[in-house]
């Protein structure tokens, strides 16, 4: 048997990668474009677009079952209806037999929360018989905005820190391509979550830093062969060289990237409910961060230009981990 | 890279045997586990969270705001009873958020209203130069009681750690397993209790604040003064436990409070209904017994959390220091009462802010789906990297792989990190990231493959891939960094997974494959890359 049984790509590749990203470039403004405005629209509450979770929006989730027995949603719906002070009330079947239901509703306000959804459950007992409720989940208002305001300072920082990571190894355009690229990477995922109302919650958030981890791991990738190459063909036009190193990073990018997405693929069908919404972004993420790093990255610095005169070519060099050279 | 010091093989097999030894309690049964404990051996498993465990996680915040009011009303009190007591004639005693005012009608009596009103305010328990009340002379005879925001700080400060204090020993009183009770913020409190805790009676318990009273019945108002809401300014009109009975107007002042209970148990009444038996202090006793022997024939109320729960006549003085709380309790409600009293009353009230239940059900749903997810994305990493870089250089990322899954399970066991839901994926997520070290490595040794002999080849593509390899792992570590300042609950177990993670694919991608390369290199003699 001869080895490698599967080979992705040959040995050297020769894409002209920067010959378009005139087109990529279009294509992501469009994408970034496209995804504000799915985010931002309706203009509405502290969510717009997006499907906020009980985490963000505040609010009720339960989860009921009767033991094994269907349960009526129509009648439940109803009780839940005529229920006193409840609002934007949500009933939501297993899809099958209906032996399980999950509710939503506006966290009741004002006092105790919690007291009041206790309440409501003893209510459901009585009219329901054998009503178990195996998830409860009440988020008050006032904790719900906290870790809004939380998750969006998380992703700030997040991306900011990476910006002045690469930027005191690399030199500052790589720090501005590399920044640029992971905006777009996040507000791109944003858009996923807007486009196809997945529930956005605390791990949603998780679910994007760990994508910018992932995106950063990709430039950083790419900025190291290209700073690498810089330095080896002084003489190369810049776009030559930047076509170069993504050309020999090429088949690490795809293959990381087809190892990661495969890993998740099972997450996402076999992971259950609570976990699709997170490893579909994941996987999402993977892809355009793959993307972000060849087209977005690379070209920024293409468009900047770097500073590669003998004197000040030596790079930004914290020398700990290789040592003088 | 081919020529490296013993120090680092002792390294790769001391970290191998730590990661075995302390995974493995992971895969024993409880018994085999008890065992190794007695042996001084790790026994220690996954910590997991309550999504997965099942568990309920409360988050509490301290009603500061009614703690305020509470103040102010106390201290209304105090000046009407001190002005009473030495005869100053006063007006238009009010109350507003920050000031109790008062005015003085008698000139000739104003300075000696202030010298007695200059007693009341008390100095910060932890900084006695500064008061809690500042008492400022105002026009046209007025005096106001200003509360200082010193005051209100040492205050609430106080009201928040006696409520953890209090918190703590109701939910020990339930026998809870292994609860977790922390201050967050300010005036926070988080209360998690794992297990197949029932949340109902943990909120009823936690939730309530439990301020005992005895207070005289006001019986000089009649029914009708009542139906149109006149009330004299010492007296207040209260509702009754039951909801079918009347309310009733009762004195503001407090006999005897829940402060001087001493012990509390569940007894029995005339009609072997549930009761509760309680017995005071030595001070408790004697005001009880003194307000008792002044007061027989009329009758008095016992207020719970603002409720009436009885109102007897007392027929004697009652001077033993016990009596009995009778009240249409049911057994249960009697016995948590009783363990609340005996856990002294709550400062302020608790509001529940927050509440996550996960049945265990549940949990064990998701344990085994993110267990075999694991298991599936395992063999998806293996089967790949076999097939695209063959039985040696694939077997050596495969070998790393099971290394750092084993020493990322140790780790975790270890230090007890909490594994959540999420925690799961990002640990998937870094089976997947790991390997790509041994990706960088392999698809660097094959392009310096192509210009130098086999032996420079293997040594530049490791060097140099580990340079990459480091500077992307440290942005990794950046943002579970990020994730765990900001994140809450579930993000930071996830976070501490990607941490950990980082850790130890870097050590086993760089010193496990290293040490397996050089061996293979050594025992087989290649002449050329199998990749």
């Amino acid at each position: 048997m001869a080895w490698p049984l599967i080979k992705l790509l040959p040995a050297k590749t020769n894409f002209r990668f920067v010959a378009f990203s005139k087109f990529a470039a279009i294509l992501s403004v469009v994408l970034v474009i496209g995804s504000i405005a799915s985010v931002l629209i309706p203009f509405e509450g502290p969510c717009g677009g997006l499907n906020c979770g009980v985490d963000f929006k505040g609010g009720t989730v339960l989860d009921m079952n009767r033991g094994g027995q269907p349960i009526d949603l129509g009648a439940l719906r109803d009780t839940l209806n005529d229920a006193e002070g409840l609002h934007d009330v949500q009933v939501q079947g297993d899809g099958g037999k209906n032996v399980e239901a999950m509710i939503r509703f506006e966290t009741p306000e004002g006092g105790n929360p919690a007291q009041k959804v206790d309440e409501i459950k003893t209510h459901l007992s009585g009219k329901f018989e054998g009503a178990q409720f195996t998830r409860t989940e009440v988020v008050g208002p006032k904790v719900s905005g906290e870790l809004l305001t939380g998750g969006v300072m998380a992703l700030f920082f997040a991306i900011l820190l990476m910006m002045v990571y690469i930027w005191f190894r690399f030199e500052w355009q790589f720090g501005v391509g590399a920044a640029l690229g992971l905006l777009h990477d996040v507000i791109l995922t944003f858009g996923l979550f807007a486009l196809f109302n997945l529930e956005f919650t605390l791990t949603a958030v998780a679910a994007i830093l760990t994508i910018i981890g992932y995106s950063m791991n990709d430039t950083v990738v790419v900025c190291d062969r290209l700073r690498e190459n810089l330095r080896k063909y002084k003489k190369m036009p810049l776009a030559d060289v930047i076509d170069l190193s993504l050309n020999e990073t090429l088949s690490r990018t795809i293959m990381t990237g087809i190892t990661a997405v495969g890993a998740l693929v099972g997450l996402a069908v076999l992971g259950g409910e609570a976990l699709f919404g997170f490893s579909i972004a994941l996987i999402f993420g993977i892809i355009v961060g793959t993307y972000s790093s060849i087209y977005v990255a690379a070209p920024v610095i293409l468009i900047w230009g770097v500073n590669r005169s003998d004197a000040d070519a030596e790079i930004v060099d914290m020398g700990g981990f290789k040592g003088k050279r | 890279m081919m020529e490296f010091s013993r120090w680092k093989i002792w390294m790769v097999i001391a970290a191998t045997i730590f990661g075995i030894l302390y995974s493995l309690p992971n895969f024993l049964p409880q018994d085999v586990r008890t065992t190794l404990a007695r042996y001084y051996l790790p026994s220690q498993t996954l910590n997991l969270g309550l999504d997965l465990q099942g568990g309920s996680y409360l988050l509490l915040e301290v009603d500061t705001d009614a703690l305020a009011r509470e103040k102010t009303a106390n201290l209304t009190e105090d000046v009407r009873s001190t002005l009473r007591q030495k005869s100053i004639n006063f007006s238009g005693l009010a109350a507003t958020s920050e000031a109790v005012n008062v005015r003085i009608t008698d000139t000739a009596q104003f300075e000696a209203a202030l010298t007695e009103l200059q007693k009341l305010p008390q100095p910060l328990p932890k900084n006695p130069a500064v008061r809690d009340i500042n008492v400022v002379r105002g026009d046209n005879q007025t005096i106001s009681l200003r509360f200082t925001p010193d005051g209100r700080r040492a205050d609430s400060a106080s009201a928040v750690d006696t409520s953890i204090e209090i918190v703590r020993r109701r939910v020990d009183s339930l026998g809870t397993k292994e609860p977790t009770i922390l201050r967050q913020g300010a005036n926070r409190i988080v209360v998690q209790a794992p297990g197949e805790s029932d949340p109902e009676q943990l909120k009823r318990v936690i939730g309530q604040t439990a301020k005992l009273t005895f207070q005289m019945v006001d019986e000089t108002i009649s029914p009708s003064e009542v139906q149109a809401g006149r009330v004299p300014p010492g007296s207040e009109l209260l509702p009754s436990e039951n909801p079918g009975e009347p309310y009733l107007v009762v004195k503001k002042r407090v006999l005897v409070s829940g402060d001087n209970l001493t012990n509390a148990s569940v007894g029995t009444d005339q009609y072997t209904r549930p009761a509760i038996d309680f017995r005071f202090d030595g001070q408790g006793a004697r005001k009880f017994g003194d307000a008792t022997a002044q007061n027989i024939g009329k009758r008095f109320a016992i207020i719970l959390d603002g409720k009436i729960v009885s109102a007897p006549t007392i027929q004697s003085a009652i001077t033993g220091g016990s009596g009995q709380i009778t009240g249409t309790f049911s057994t249960q409600e009697a016995s948590e009462l009783v363990n609340v009293l005996k856990g002294g009353a709550l400062p302020a009230p608790l509001k529940v802010e927050e509440q996550k239940t996960v049945g265990a059900e549940l949990g064990a749903d998701a344990v085994a789906k993110g267990q075999f997810s694991t298991m599936i994305a395992f063999i998806f990493v293996v089967v790949f990297m076999i097939l695209a870089y063959g039985f040696i250089f694939g077997g050596i990322a495969v070998a790393a792989l099971v290394a750092n899954l084993v020493m990322l399970i140790a780790a975790m066991s270890v230090t007890q990190a909490t594994l959540t839901l999420p925690g799961i994926a990002g640990l998937i997520l870094t089976l997947a990231v790991a390997v790509d070290a041994n990706v960088l490595i392999y698809e660097r040794m094959r392009e310096e493959i192509k210009a130098r002999s086999l032996i420079g080849a293997l040594d530049a593509g490791f060097s140099r891939a580990v340079e990459t390899i480091l500077d992307a792992n440290i942005t990794t570590l950046g943002a579970a960094l990020i994730m765990f300042a900001f994140g809450a609950g579930p993000v930071r177990g996830f976070a501490w997974t990607l941490t950990i993670g980082v850790f130890t694919s870097v050590f086993t991608a760089v010193f496990i494959t290293q040490v397996l390369l050089v061996w293979w290199y050594r025992s087989a003699k290649p002449k050329t890359l199998p990749i």
